[in-house]
């Protein structure tokens, strides 16, 4: 009995943290494919990039539930989380240098501060 | 569970074939690169709900990698980017790339036509000198006779 309502149980919230990831992964494919500039497309991008594989992981983590697959799964998780901040600040940081963004879309640009101040 | 996944691969695919539309257009370098990390994600979650639906645990190491594959193209691409001209990355129509040889080939006739002139002036320029210099030493000469 207790068994039989936990699997059911787990059924439905990993199906339920699969439709939140599966949004999440259109909603990125919506931002990168109809924001204007390429720090707007960055901010579509990142964000589900982390939370709807985290939400996409536990789903499937939840339908298998074995020990080995859970703590697999949760290395990939630890993995998004460190190298998708890393990949982003590389990628603005390369955007910003080599001129590929609008400068009148930020409201705050503070590299291009600190450029300035390391001139003076 | 089949109708949940069946909708999640419908939102899933979309988001994919949105992802390669703006790396189809995407005017730089770098815009194409955040769209290919867009669809490594979407393809590491089509995975995940594979592995989801039959239940299967051996397809996970397949997660573990394409994360780490995306992980390593976005940031190589990144940090080799350099500075271009606009427009300077995009892949050429036949017809634009016609146009831009018919270009090429034009400033090259335009070039050798210039040379032409250049090297007749350079001929009009020497034997003038040499005319000139000639005239001198005559008249030294006529000079140091008279």
């Amino acid at each position: 009995m207790s068994a039989a309502w936990w699997t059911s149980f787990a059924d439905a919230a990993a199906a339920v943290c699969l439709l939140g990831g599966s949004f999440l992964a259109f909603a990125a494919g919506v931002g990168v494919l109809r924001f204007p500039d390429l720090l707007a497309r960055m901010h579509a991008v990142t964000k589900p990039q982390t939370l709807g594989l985290v939400l996409v992981l536990v789903g499937l983590a939840l339908r298998l539930r074995t020990g080995a697959t859970v703590w697999a799964l949760l290395l990939v998780v630890v993995f998004a989380m460190l190298t998708a901040p890393v990949a982003a600040h590389l990628v603005g940081r390369a955007a910003h240098r080599t001129g590929r963004m609008s400068p009148e879309r930020l409201l705050v640009d503070e590299l291009t501060r600190d450029a300035h101040t390391d001139d003076d | 569970m089949t109708v949940v996944v069946w909708i999640c691969g419908i939102l899933v695919l979309a988001g994919g074939l949105m992802a390669i539309v703006r790396a189809e257009i995407g005017p730089s370098i770098l815009d194409r690169s955040v769209a290919l990390d867009i669809l490594v994600t979407t393809l590491v979650a089509g995975v995940a709900l594979y592995a989801a639906i039959e239940r299967r645990s051996d397809v996970v190491p397949v997660l573990v990698a394409l994360s780490v594959v995306g992980f390593v193209g976005s940031v190589a691409v990144a940090r080799f980017v350099s500075s271009e001209p606009p427009g300077e990355g995009r892949v050429l129509t036949r017809w634009e790339a016609a146009l831009a040889k018919a270009i090429a080939r034009a400033q090259e006739w335009a070039s050798e036509d210039l040379d032409d002139l250049d090297t007749d002036h350079q001929d009009t320029d020497r034997q003038g000198t040499n005319h000139r210099g000639t005239n001198h030493q005559d008249t030294n000469h006529q000079e140091k006779t008279s």
